[in-house]
């Protein structure tokens, strides 16, 4: 099989893996990081979003082959360091926004793209921004408002991007 | 006046205490019993042998508190509620409490199952008097320890202080406690609600961490050494078997491990037969997956459509029901003498649970033990069909408990479980399955669709004076799906004098099960939209023509519910000065009746009792002239009892039923064709999205003298109705057919 390197969270990983095998179970099987959730396969619902080159993306529909050293962020390098949270993540914490907690890496990481490149979202701009990922539990509310929240906390300077 | 506290008597109940259990360290702990008191004194080993302990607290030398959750986690918010109630009593800070997921234990936890809104009903009292027996017991150690009256110390922040200022852990008592007998429950003194300094906030869940940082948590993340990857190919029609697939192919592929035919148990919420791939990725195991071929022997449910019980329904409707479930007075008398009658038909479809995470288990078969980890609602159906299908012995059985992406009554359901426990007892490795969305959306246990032909009579002031439905349900087996079975006592029945609900059943070989209120989840939105529809027939404010409906009685007693009555907890005494409170709290925090509306806008209301609460709800909607809705406003009106455990939480699961009943409303449909679901995947079954969500959900809980109760079930069933009759207020049409997706919604 061949053998791919990826530049993940920072770090240098490499996996024997087929080619068309999405960047998702890459990630959960080989890599370790089961924080990227696997929900539709299809890109529908967004459990499976992480950060290429800081676009929120779905891993999901991504053959290992395409992704070369674009960079990958996932929901376990999003903190700014091991003590200090993303915003997104203090305001999720805050607020108590998960019930059952399964989309919210995917909520989260949709969020903090959406907030890197517009600090101060409308509700238009929070809706548009979240409208792929899906919350069977029903968090939209708080989503919204921890969205507005972390928009008040200190932005973000490290993470790995 | 202050509710009591304890409710309900605790019953006969006691402690045991055991010592030394944290390895290493010296610890406390303590379990409830529901044993006698001569029993109280028995070693350990036999409490453990024979008691149902349903609590669990350990205070080591260190100081460390930790509490076991017994209960599964499925985003209800029980891992954190339940043990807020014994750190109420303990006097630990939230903060400083490790929380750990109990293992599946029958010995040592009693009932593990979440489901029903029960989980706070059943353990809040004993919760309570766990956490105080235990500070008690601190205290007491204390109070040896410096020679003074225990009524001399109080219990803070894990310490405890005497008058004198005199100051010990709870950490340096513990050794010291260790030693004491178990109180009686006459010497612990409870703290009263008064006093309460954590129950009625808003605290995080205890998983948040781990959910913002992507921390292994659910049953999906298990990964054991050496373990291999299962998926799982079933037939397409229920109850389908397979005649023979290519599986020497198939073991030929990349990472392919073993390829196998399941038998199966012959139920269709079983052991479903089927074709395993064992590979040494998901991935693998699915992409080999692609290349299966396999002759099915569809089997008889292969005729079966939902369209065709539907034409039979409506062929039916006019003729009495296969069987009466109530009738009171002369409704045919009473309709016939009626100022006005309304007939109207109602149609709601199959849906499916779709919890975002897929159904999965990892299991390993070594030994002679099958040990499980699992996201399962009710550990003891999993394990009981371990037992059953497989032929392993009780203690032969570990189950390990995962935190469940989304419950809703799908993991009620332990059908997964029984596949991955099947495959790995072929397989010489731990092994996880995973199901694929397609197979969760075609494999699901279904909250079945219904038909409802409901006529109605009111007098010349429009009171409501005689009703009649004939409801069309659809069972598996001789006897109606779970929430399929209307309950002969359901409202309005007891509180319309001439009243009739018939019952005709479609026997199917279609799999049902227990959807989030099975058993109310649906038939409000019927039945509080036909009040409406009555409402309006007789120019009465639909606000107002409830509380009359209702009366001025303050209970409803039980009638005689009817074989295949939906759970005792519904066929309890009908609190009716409950519901009335209620429905008037939520209406006055709405405003009701005090807004004007423009044409396209408008509110609507309605009201249930299930698992034990009482809710009513307004919903102020807009649509637009070109048929989109947009809820602007939802309010609910809760009574559940004195105490609100966790107010974050107890908001989450109001604002997630408001949203999940919105969402069944606007586009949720399952439709089987020829014995097989159509739909396969969120393409063609839309979750709601967030540009659907309200502009605004406001939660109100009205405190009342009454137990503690549930949340994860009874704020869903007015949501839909609430909505319809807002619409209708908005745009003159009356919506009486599920998904919304189906109605045309213009208007001009």
């Amino acid at each position: 099989m061949p053998k791919y390197t990826l530049q993940v969270n920072g770090q240098s990983r490499s996996v024997d893996v087929a080619a068309d095998t999405p960047l998702l179970w890459v990630l959960r099987d080989h890599l370790e990081l089961v924080g990227t959730k696997f929900g539709c396969g299809i890109g529908q619902c967004g459990a499976c979003t992480i950060h290429v080159n800081g676009v929120p993306s779905r891993s999901c529909m991504m053959p290992v082959s395409t992704v070369g050293r674009m960079k990958i962020t996932t929901i376990e390098g999003l903190a700014v360091s091991a003590t200090k949270l993303h915003p997104v993540q203090q305001a999720w914490s805050e607020l108590d926004v998960a019930q059952c907690g399964y989309c919210q890496a995917g909520q989260i990481m949709t969020a903090a793209a959406l907030l890197k490149d517009n600090p101060k979202p409308t509700d238009e701009d929070i809706d548009g921004a979240m409208a792929g990922n899906l919350c069977r539990c029903g968090t939209y509310m708080r989503i919204r408002a921890g969205i507005k929240l972390a928009a008040t906390l200190t932005p973000a300077t490290g993470g790995a991007q | 006046m202050n509710a009591p506290l304890l409710s309900r008597p605790v019953g006969r109940r006691d402690f045991l205490k055991f010592t030394g259990l944290a390895g290493g360290g010296f610890a406390l702990a303590f379990y409830i019993r529901s044993g006698n008191d001569a029993v109280a004194a028995a070693s350990a080993a036999s409490a453990t042998a024979d008691f149902a302990p349903n609590a669990f607290v350990r205070i080591t030398t260190a100081g460390k508190v930790t509490i076991v959750s017994k209960q599964p986690e499925m985003g209800q918010g029980v891992k954190t509620s339940l043990p807020m109630i014994i750190a109420e009593q303990l006097e630990v800070p939230f903060k400083d409490i490790a929380i750990e997921q109990g293992d599946f234990d029958l010995k040592k936890y009693g009932n593990q199952g979440a489901g029903g809104s029960n989980s706070t009903p059943n353990n809040y009292d004993s919760f309570h008097l766990v956490g105080a027996t235990v500070r008690t017991m601190l205290v007491d150690a204390a109070a040896q320890t410096w020679g003074v009256p225990a009524s001399e110390c109080r219990a803070e922040k894990a310490t405890v202080i005497h008058t004198s200022g005199k100051k010990l852990t709870y950490g340096q008592l513990a050794a010291k406690a260790a030693t004491l007998p178990v109180p009686e429950k006459s010497a612990v003194t409870l703290k009263q609600p008064k006093d309460f300094k954590l129950l009625g906030t808003r605290v995080a869940q205890y998983d948040t961490p781990a959910i913002v940082t992507g921390k292994p948590l659910f049953g999906i993340d298990v990964k054991l050494p050496g373990m291999l990857y299962a998926v799982y190919e079933k037939c397409p029609a229920f109850g389908g078997k397979v005649v023979s697939a290519n599986l020497d192919q198939i073991k030929t592929l990349p990472g392919v491990k073993d390829a196998f035919i399941l038998a199966g148990n012959d139920k269709v919420k079983e052991l479903v037969p089927g074709v395993a791939i064992i590979a040494d990725s998901t991935w693998a195991a699915m992409s080999a997956r692609k290349q299966l071929k396999i002759v099915w022997d569809e089997g008889k449910v292969a005729t079966e459509s939902w369209d065709g019980f539907v034409a039979q329904a409506k062929e039916k409707a006019a003729q009495p029901g296969a069987r009466v479930l109530r009738k009171d007075g002369d409704p045919d008398a009473a309709l016939a003498g009626a100022a006005k009658v309304v007939e109207a038909n109602y149609v709601y479809p199959f849906i499916s649970h779709a919890n975002l995470e897929p159904q999965n288990t990892t299991a390993h078969w070594k030994d002679g033990v099958m040990e499980i980890w699992s996201p399962t609602q009710i550990p003891t159906i999993g394990t009981g069909m371990v037992n059953r299908v497989l032929g392993i012995p009780p203690e032969k059985i570990i189950l390990h408990l995962n935190r469940a992406g989304g419950g809703f009554g799908r993991r009620i359901g332990a059908d997964y479980l029984i596949e991955a426990a099947a495959i790995a007892q072929k397989v010489n490795a731990p092994v996880k399955l995973t199901w694929s969305r397609e197979d969760d959306m075609k494999h699901d246990q279904y909250r079945p669709g219904g038909l409802h032909f409901l006529k109605g009579g009111i007098d010349a002031k429009g009171k409501v004076v005689a009703w009649k439905n004939h409801f069309f349900t659809f069972g598996e087996g001789g006897s109606p799906g779970s929430g399929g079975s209307l309950n002969a006592d359901e409202f309005p029945g007891r509180w319309i004098a001439n009243y009739q609900a018939d019952q005709t059943m479609f026997d199917t070989g279609w799999p049902m099960g227990p959807w989030r209120a099975p058993g109310s989840c649906v038939f409000p939105w019927v039945f509080h939209s036909f009040i409406d529809e009555l409402a309006h027939a007789g120019g009465r404010d639909p606000l107002e023509l409830r509380l009359e409906i209702l009366g001025d009685k303050d209970e409803m007693p039980a009638g005689t519910p009817a074989s295949g009555a939906k759970g005792k907890q519904n066929a309890a005494p009908y609190n009716v000065a409950r519901m009335r409170n209620v429905l008037k709290f939520a209406a006055e925090k709405a405003g009701w009746g005090k807004k004007k509306f423009a044409k396209g806008s408008g509110a609507g209301l309605a009201f249930h009792f299930s698992h034990r609460g009482y809710f009513a709800q307004v919903a102020e909607v807009t649509v637009t002239k070109d048929g989109e809705l947009k809820v602007d406003r939802f309010v609910t009106g809760a009574d559940i009892g004195a105490q609100v455990v966790n107010l974050s939480g107890a908001e989450n699961q109001v604002e997630g039923s408001v949203l999940d009943g919105l969402c069944v409303l606007k586009s949720q449909e399952i439709n089987i064709e020829r014995g097989r679901v159509v739909q396969g995947n969120f393409d063609d079954y839309p979750l709601m999205r967030i540009t659907e969500a309200p502009a605004k959900v406001e939660t109100y809980f009205l405190s009342t003298n009454y137990p503690t109760t549930g949340l994860g079930e009874p704020a869903l069933p007015p949501v839909a109705p609430a909505i319809c009759n807002a619409i209708f207020a908005a745009t003159g049409k009356r919506i009486r057919q599920m998904p919304l997706s189906r109605v045309d919604l213009r208007w001009s």
